[in-house]
């Protein structure tokens, strides 16, 4: 693969076309850029139960953000299997943190001694793996919207909803990176 | 500000091209969140330990961008290829507490899974099939909310 297409792309690259998706999405549909309403449409899809939040027609709203989602999941086959950069060249400060954390292998996309079906027999690994993705389900759906609808489409727009939502997935963050994280390790 | 269009006129389903549009913006989506490496656990510790620029950069970028778009779209009143006026609708703030607390929460679960749910997708197809357990456990993580929904402060 030549090496033009498998090197990093740098943040001026990505971020716009990230940022384009609002636009693309408004003018193809109108609709509003926003990934996690997709784990709802799931639920309604797969077991909507008696849950009232479930039930509504999923076929109607969610259609074309689960073609968005099949459409995501080749482009991470893509982007991160056909062309993929290897490992990450990140910043030597943190590589620095999570050696003393005690994670030993930092190449790839992930950390193995985390993200692999070995580490999930371990407590760390259910902590980050399970947990990590339950936490991600609760807290979007609390929140209407990830870092797509709020920290993106949502601030997009000026909405002060979405502001607040983002303060509070730095706060989460940081809790999890200082106080959660060194009681894994 | 244009006016919502009452969701009952609204196309029903989507023709099969427009899926298709929306199928391709997931692939440039998916392959710029893996080029980027913004799908990366490493890249996310470096940016919550404020570490490194490069993850402000393309939040930052994609939100500039996105803004602008906005606007112009706003501006030049331009409609949807379906012919329906683009109205973005207004999110309710209310009394904001679902915003701080389920941000929080979500946050928690950034750090951990070093994900946000696009990238997590993402991360599955470009082979790190791990990450199937962690969207079945967002799943889960959105049924329990929908089930406490009438519990919870909003």
């Amino acid at each position: 693969m030549p090496d033009v297409l498998t090197r990093p792309w740098p943040w001026y690259v990505a971020g716009p076309i990230i940022g384009l998706m609002v636009p693309a999405l408004l003018l193809l549909g109108n609709k509003s850029f926003g990934f996690s309403s997709n784990l709802r449409h799931i639920c309604a899809a797969c077991f909507p139960g008696k849950v009232a939040f479930f039930r509504y027609d999923w076929k109607k709203t969610g259609t074309w953000n689960l073609a968005f989602l099949a459409g995501t999941l080749l482009g991470g086959f893509i982007g991160g299997r056909l062309l993929a950069t290897g490992s990450v060249a990140f910043s030597a400060r943190t590589r620095a943190a999570l050696t003393a954390l005690g994670l030993h292998d930092l190449s790839g996309l992930v950390p193995r001694e985390a993200f692999s079906w070995a580490a999930l027999a371990t407590p760390r690994g259910i902590v980050m793996v399970v947990v990590g993705g339950f936490l991600v389900g609760f807290g979007t759906a609390y929140a209407g919207g990830c870092t797509s609808g709020h920290a993106i489409s949502g601030l997009a727009d000026f909405q002060k909803a979405s502001l607040v939502a983002v303060i509070g997935f730095f706060v989460g963050g940081w809790i999890a990176t200082f106080v959660v994280l060194p009681l894994l390790f | 500000m244009t006016a919502a269009v009452a969701p009952e006129l609204r196309t029903p389903t989507a023709p099969r091209q427009r899926l298709l549009g929306y199928f391709l913006l997931g692939i440039v989506f998916g392959v710029a969140l893996t080029k980027s490496e913004a799908v990366s656990w490493f890249r996310i510790q470096e940016m919550f330990r404020l570490q490194s620029f490069h993850m402000y950069g393309v939040i930052g970028t994609a939100l500039v961008v996105a803004a602008t778009s906005v606007a112009l779209i706003r501006r030049v009143r331009v409609r949807a290829l379906t012919g329906e006026e683009i109205a973005i609708a207004p999110k309710a703030f209310g009394t904001g507490r679902r915003y701080w607390i389920g941000g929080t929460i979500f946050g928690l679960g950034w750090a951990l899974t070093g994900a946000c749910p696009g990238p997590l997708v993402t991360l599955i197809g470009s082979g790190a099939t791990v990450f199937l357990v962690t969207v079945l456990a967002a799943v889960a993580g959105t049924w329990l909310y929908g089930l406490l929904r009438p519990h919870l402060p909003h």
